[in-house]
């Protein structure tokens, strides 16, 4: 799935990013804590997450992740910015809950493999 | 790369939000230095964890990376509390980290057993009162 389609399918603001929204993604995560999120490797994924600082960036960064999903309106600050930005990674915001924007990717099609430890 | 290279950074324990950067500018140097992707993101993530754990409970310390043929060697210096009991630390979910980190997104317990799950070895030499040292190797894949 493209992150355009993801964006649509959220119909989400894209915050920083823009020229990126022709990546292809195969799968994604939602989680506020990012531990677990470290826990599990998966490619090229999307985390959506309802958590507001600086790590949820440097989390998706160390993960190669190429795009955060803020949920419930929630807005990043000017370093989470700053460091998507430099991160080439694509931060967009959606009105939807965490439950339903997963819901919403997945049955749109983002259903991605199954997880795996490594 | 006859010599190892050896990077040192300091992990300033003050400042939770700038926890990590060490971690980048080391994803950024593996990059240069043309390793393989998923060696790079185990470093990443081993390392970054060990940040966390280092501004989380140790108010800071310093991070060295050394690369040599054969494996990245990350080494975590600490004068913090220390770890009392190493076998509790590393079961998933045993944390001693505060709700407001737990708010943060991190102290669920899992930094340790990741960063064991991320690296082929990994020693712990903690004196409590006195601080923490964690080894993590990465063996490089050799050229058949």
């Amino acid at each position: 799935m493209k992150l355009s389609t993801v964006k649509e399918l959220l119909n989400a603001k894209v915050i920083s990013g823009k020229e990126h929204l022709g990546r292809d993604v195969f799968s994604a995560c939602g989680s506020d804590m990012m531990s677990d999120v470290l826990a599990y490797v998966k490619d090229q994924a999307v985390l959506l997450t309802g958590l507001v600082n600086s790590q949820v960036i440097r989390t998706a960064e160390m993960m190669d992740m190429v795009c955060v999903v803020m949920v419930r309106s929630k807005w990043p600050t000017e370093e989470m910015i700053d460091i998507a930005e430099r991160a080439d990674i694509v931060l967009m915001t959606t009105e939807y809950r965490m439950y339903e924007a997963c819901g919403q990717l997945y049955s749109g099609g983002l259903i991605g493999e199954a997880v795996r430890r490594e | 790369m006859s010599e190892p290279l050896v990077f040192q950074f300091d992990v300033d324990g003050n400042d939770f939000t700038s926890a990590g950067r060490a971690s980048v500018q080391v994803k950024k140097l593996l990059r240069e230095l043309g390793l393989p992707a998923d060696v790079i993101r185990r470093v990443s993530i081993a390392m970054y964890e060990g940040e966390i754990n280092m501004v989380i409970h140790a108010n800071g310390g310093v991070a060295e990376v050394r690369v040599d043929e054969r494996d990245i060697t990350i080494i975590l210096t600490d004068r913090g509390p220390g770890i009392p009991d190493v076998n509790l630390a590393m079961q998933e979910g045993y944390s001693t980290a505060t709700r407001s980190i737990q708010s943060l997104g991190f102290g669920a317990g899992m930094g340790l057993p990741n960063m064991k799950r991320y690296t082929d070895e990994m020693r712990i030499d903690t004196e409590v009162g006195v601080g923490t040292t964690i080894t993590m190797v990465i063996h490089l894949p050799q050229p058949q």
